[in-house]
């Protein structure tokens, strides 16, 4: 008997802090935290192609096989749970910012506030058009070129250099990379900001610091994740000429695996 | 000086508003820009015709009354000051100047210039007071206040309430002015004891008066005429998010 009243008030607290700007504020400035933490993560993760085919692949047989292949799908439905409440908190907010100032200046003008803060919501959708993409890209693989490549040193497992290597020979491909992440690091260069706002951590002592974070993230991410596209599409990067016979090698059981 | 006006006229609260275009002649460059409107209504009311209707009280930047976005930017572009405070020195000869209302759905405009700030008192009666007993005075130092908290409060207490931040922000937010409000209070041992109160029931009135949300743009402090810091904001965030924890946890 006393569970169910306990349950209506922490129901009626949640819909509360929902329902609240403060409280959906927050939603999307915890949400978006744990988005940068992912894009630092695969950006270092990234990086290891310049390693070498070697590492690259290990680090992605690494993440499908730990915890027994739960990882990844724990991981992955953290980050898709974080991304999908950032933008329903979001659009949820436009709508009511749209409906708050319902008329316009005849002669509109702006002050100080930053390009990257006005363009937000824009910025946003082209990073959810770019991770539909790049999902089906890279992860789901609908191009049977780029899925049936195979690690010429160990033929098992999938060939992940390989595959960015030759994901990025078409240069319509590269170009939307490249606008899309300019585009996601003009979003972080005004969200990371905004996360300490939020979250009440903005102070005259932090102010500065906070905003030269939020710029040095977003330019550290988009040269981490531009130098891959770049450096292949201008022919930096090269895959070995072993790998192309490797793809073509009998098909594996185990490819259905990744 | 010599100027064109584009100033919004609009019969009625209901009434469709538009733009009119009007001619300043001969405007002293030490004019006020409130002096400068008074000169263009008195040629209006000479020709029989209706004067532009405006908000103006002490005409010295303290009270808060004047509004006007003057070339879409509320107390114009100069910094740190109210629109009875701007000169006309500060426009050209010759210039085309814009004149219209603070622009929010919580500012419903009243007649041409002037707009209804009443969201703004009826958030201060939600929580933007302490309760004390009246009488006389208590003596000013059975209080200890550090310094820095004293300036702290006082910088937040130094907002008149106009309205320029929600009519700078893209989104009419209320945030500089709720989080001015209750910084003042919250930051002072006074206002201590009914902080998470005043903060849910502030925040809650901004929200209910449909103000939009804070997008960190930080317009409202360029144009605030006291240049209230949007600290106070990331302040009221951090109270409020306490607040509704413990709210949570008391129920």
């Amino acid at each position: 008997m006393l569970k169910k009243p306990q349950m209506n008030a922490l129901g009626t607290s949640l819909l509360r802090f929902w329902n609240s700007s403060i409280g959906k504020k927050l939603i999307v400035a915890i949400t978006g935290i744990m988005l940068v933490g992912f894009l630092l993560g695969h950006m270092a993760g990234n990086l290891l192609i310049f390693q070498g085919r070697e590492d690259l692949n290990d680090y992605a047989e690494f993440l499908h096989h730990m915890l027994h292949g739960w990882g990844i799908w724990i991981a992955r439905l953290g980050i898709l749970g974080a991304f999908v409440l950032h933008i329903i908190a979001t659009v949820s907010l436009v709508q009511q910012n749209r409906a708050a100032r319902d008329s316009r200046y005849a002669c509109d003008t702006t002050v100080q506030a930053p390009v990257s803060s006005r363009i937000m919501i824009w910025t946003g959708l082209t990073v959810i058009a770019f991770v539909v993409f790049h999902i089906f890209h890279f992860t789901v693989r609908l191009d049977p070129d780029l899925a049936g490549m195979k690690d010429p040193g160990n033929p098992d497992r999938h060939d992940v250099y390989g595959m960015v290597i030759a994901g990025f020979q078409n240069p319509l491909v590269v170009i939307f990379y490249i606008l899309a992440i300019s585009f996601l690091c003009s979003h972080l260069s005004h969200g990371i900001a905004s996360i300490f706002q939020t979250l009440g951590l903005r102070t005259e002592k932090t102010r500065v610091a906070i905003r030269n974070l939020a710029l040095a993230i977003s330019v550290i991410l988009w040269i981490g994740f531009l130098s891959i596209p770049i450096l292949v599409a201008t022919g930096g990067l090269k895959d070995a000429p072993a790998t192309s016979s490797a793809s073509s090698a009998t098909p594996d059981p185990s490819l259905s695996q990744n | 000086m010599n100027l064109t006006l584009k100033v919004w006229r609009q019969s009625g609260p209901t009434a469709h508003g538009r733009i009119e275009t009007y001619e300043a002649k001969d405007i002293p460059a030490e004019a006020s820009f409130l002096e400068m409107l008074d000169i263009v209504n008195t040629g209006i009311i000479e020709e029989g015709g209706e004067p532009i209707h405006f908000d103006h009280d002490c005409r010295e930047g303290i009270c808060g009354a004047c509004s006007l976005a003057i070339n879409g930017v509320p107390h114009s572009k100069e910094a740190g000051i109210t629109t009875c405070q701007v000169h006309m020195r500060k426009f050209r000869d010759g210039e085309t100047i814009w004149i219209e209302p603070f622009r929010a759905r919580a500012f419903p405009v009243i007649k041409d210039l002037m707009v209804d700030r009443g969201a703004f008192d009826r958030i201060i009666a939600a929580g933007g007071y302490i309760d004390v007993r009246t009488g006389s005075a208590p003596e000013a130092n059975s209080i200890p206040i550090g310094k820095e908290d004293a300036d702290e409060a006082f910088d937040a207490a130094t907002c008149i309430g106009c309205g320029a931040c929600v009519a700078a922000c893209k989104n009419a937010s209320a945030m500089l002015f709720v989080g001015a409000k209750a910084a003042h209070l919250n930051i002072l041992p006074q206002g201590h004891p009914e902080k998470d109160k005043r903060v849910l029931a502030m925040v809650r009135q901004m929200d209910a008066e449909g103000f939009g949300n804070c997008t960190n743009q930080y317009e409202c402090e360029a144009v605030c005429p006291k240049e209230i810091s949007a600290d106070v904001i990331s302040k009221l965030n951090r109270d409020y998010a306490a607040a509704i924890v413990r709210e949570a946890v008391a129920e």
